[in-house]
């Protein structure tokens, strides 16, 4: 049992455009990599329970095996710098990510 | 095809950042073909196309800008900028243009054949283009533009793609400064301009448009190679410091893109998944294997904004554990309390919000852990149509919240650790963005005028 963050080499989020937010998994070792895909954790509705959103949110959860990463973006509910935004580029978004249990 | 290889130059990934003076100069060492800066993005929100102001300060943009053409000019090769000021509205490249003819100027540099691509899509084009049903949203969340959304947006930009440019060069441009582009699409345009594939030149002006980040370690504010072939490209970072690996390049296509490997652009879609990286020095990648898809007909992406509201603040802190226990039942209260004082303002008229710093102040709803902390520090904003109502609101939100008697208080003195005196701030105009569509066109050139000086 191991946490995300631990197997990943960089984890992050980001806006995509103003009305998107995207969050990358990257990998520098095959296995780490494998093991974390193998698990089948990084589903949609684990990262729905995760971060309080529904299917329809979530616009892309996709697995890049020759770069070694993964890739999950999901729609903003306020857009980028818009008022009652509270992240304007994105890039704090990512630690319910990082508490994922691999097995 | 003339010559074999075809190297550009990337100084940083956004213009005004800066770079170190060495890294360039050994930049400049390796003979590039052309030196490439892109200065556009739209992370940091509305505002700045709203408000028509860049994203860096005047002296950052000459700093860099002074560097650069002077590079240029010294091995006679061009000189691209793109998405001028930012966000590439006319405003923010005549800003641009005042910084580069001083520079002109003053190095003595006057006579440089200079090429302007506007981007400013006149709203009657896009008005007619809604009529034909050929302007649609980018994004699930985005709505169909709409006339009145339009009608308010203060200025539309739009990205253009490598045609212009091309074009620009082909007119004998030394120095091409655009409006809003499509990131990449200044770096492709030099490379297939001289004869360079075009998927490789694209995917080569992705890896560019950021300077040195796809390195390890990697950053926006250093300088970055890029060499075209026949079959391949090779990038590596002008600094010795840095170093290119096959991982950090093929982990860079999915920085800030919705997708990992298929790439929106204008008129084109880049399919990244067969890419083969090879590590071939110890700083240096190739990359073989980039991909072009047919795109359905030619969009180009609009960007507008409009003014929504304007804001005043507060931030202060509270360090009681008794109102730290029932912070948003309170703020709750507060916020009624404010609306009752000010019955005769309609509430439609104004909003108010609380961030809680401690308990969920970054992610908002969206925020899985409920932990209460010993501490918060409490943002809250009113934003309104006028600011006089704005800072009303807010100064009736602060002096209620200080005293607030909430159910259990001891503390009875006072609420809230204000750090400054005076305590509200007013922020002055919100943006959002009123259009981020796409619009299809039949002439990639038609809406980007190119003005020679």
């Amino acid at each position: 049992m191991t946490k995300l963050v631990e197997l990943a080499k960089v984890l992050r989020s980001k806006n995509s455009g103003p009305f998107q937010i995207t969050l990358d998994v990257l990998f520098d070792s095959r296995e780490n990599y494998e093991r974390v895909v193998r698990s089948g954790v990084i589903n949609r509705e684990n990262i729905c329970r995760a971060y309080n959103l529904q299917d329809k949110d979530i616009t892309e959860v996709v697995f890049f095996d020759s770069a070694m990463g993964i890739k999950v973006t999901f729609n903003r509910k306020i857009s980028s710098g818009s008022a009652f935004d509270r992240d304007v580029y994105g890039a704090q978004q990512h630690a319910p990510l990082m508490e994922f249990i691999i097995p | 095809m003339g010559k074999k290889s075809f190297r550009i130059l990337s100084p940083c990934g956004i213009l005004g950042y800066g770079f170190p003076d060495s890294s360039f100069e050994n930049g400049l060492k390796m003979k590039p073909d052309a030196i490439v800066v892109d200065a556009g993005s739209t992370d940091a929100g509305p505002h700045k196309l709203g408000a028509g102001v860049a994203i860096v300060s005047r002296l950052a943009a000459k700093k860099d800008l002074k560097r650069i053409i002077t590079g240029g000019k010294k091995l006679g090769i061009p000189v691209l900028i793109g998405s001028a000021g930012g966000s590439g509205g006319k405003v923010h490249v005549e800003w641009t243009m005042d910084i580069i003819d001083e520079i002109l100027r003053e190095e003595g540099f006057e006579g440089t054949r200079t090429a302007i691509i506007w981007a400013d899509i006149p709203k009657e084009e896009i008005r007619k283009s809604m009529s034909k049903g050929e302007v649609i949203p980018l994004s699930p969340t985005v709505k169909p533009l709409e006339a009145e959304a339009l009608e308010e947006t203060t200025s539309v930009v739009a990205q253009m793609g490598i045609e212009p440019i091309v074009q620009a060069l082909s007119m004998g441009a030394e120095l091409i400064v655009c409006g809003r582009a499509y990131d990449p699409a200044p770096f492709a345009a030099v490379g297939i301009f001289n004869g360079f594939d075009k998927a490789l030149s694209y995917h080569l002006g992705k890896v560019l448009e950021c300077g040195a980040l796809c390195c390890n370690p990697g950053t926006t504010k250093d300088c970055m190679m890029g060499e075209l072939y026949e079959d391949h490209f090779d990038v590596y970072p002008c600094d010795e410091k840095r170093k290119c690996s096959t991982l950090s390049v093929a982990a860079h296509t999915f920085y800030e893109k919705d997708h990992p490997y298929i790439l929106h652009g204008p008129g084109i879609i880049q399919d990244l998944s067969q890419c083969r990286f090879e590590q071939v020095a110890k700083n240096r990648v190739s990359v073989y294997g980039s991909h072009l898809i047919p795109s359905d007909g030619y969009w180009i992406k609009l960007e507008g904004a409009r003014l929504t509201s304007y804001r005043t603040c507060v931030i202060a802190g509270v360090r009681d554990p008794i109102l730290i226990s029932k912070i948003e039942e309170v703020e709750d209260l507060v916020r009624k309390s404010v609306a009752e004082q000010y019955s005769e303002i309609n509430p439609a008229l104004y909003d108010i919000s609380f961030y809680n710093y401690g308990l969920n102040g970054v992610m908002g709803e969206l925020e899985p852990l409920k932990d209460l902390p010993h501490e918060i520090g409490v943002l809250f904003q009113v934003v309104a149509k006028t600011q006089d109502i704005a800072s009303a609101i807010c100064a009736s939100l602060r002096s209620t919240f200080m005293h607030y008697g909430y159910e259990g208080r001891k503390a009875t003195a006072g609420n809230l650790a204000f750090p400054f005196a005076p305590s509200d701030i007013e922020f002055g105009k919100v943006f959002e963005f009123s259009v981020y569509h796409l619009m299809k066109v039949s002439d990639p050139t038609a809406l980007f005028p190119i003005e020679m000086r």
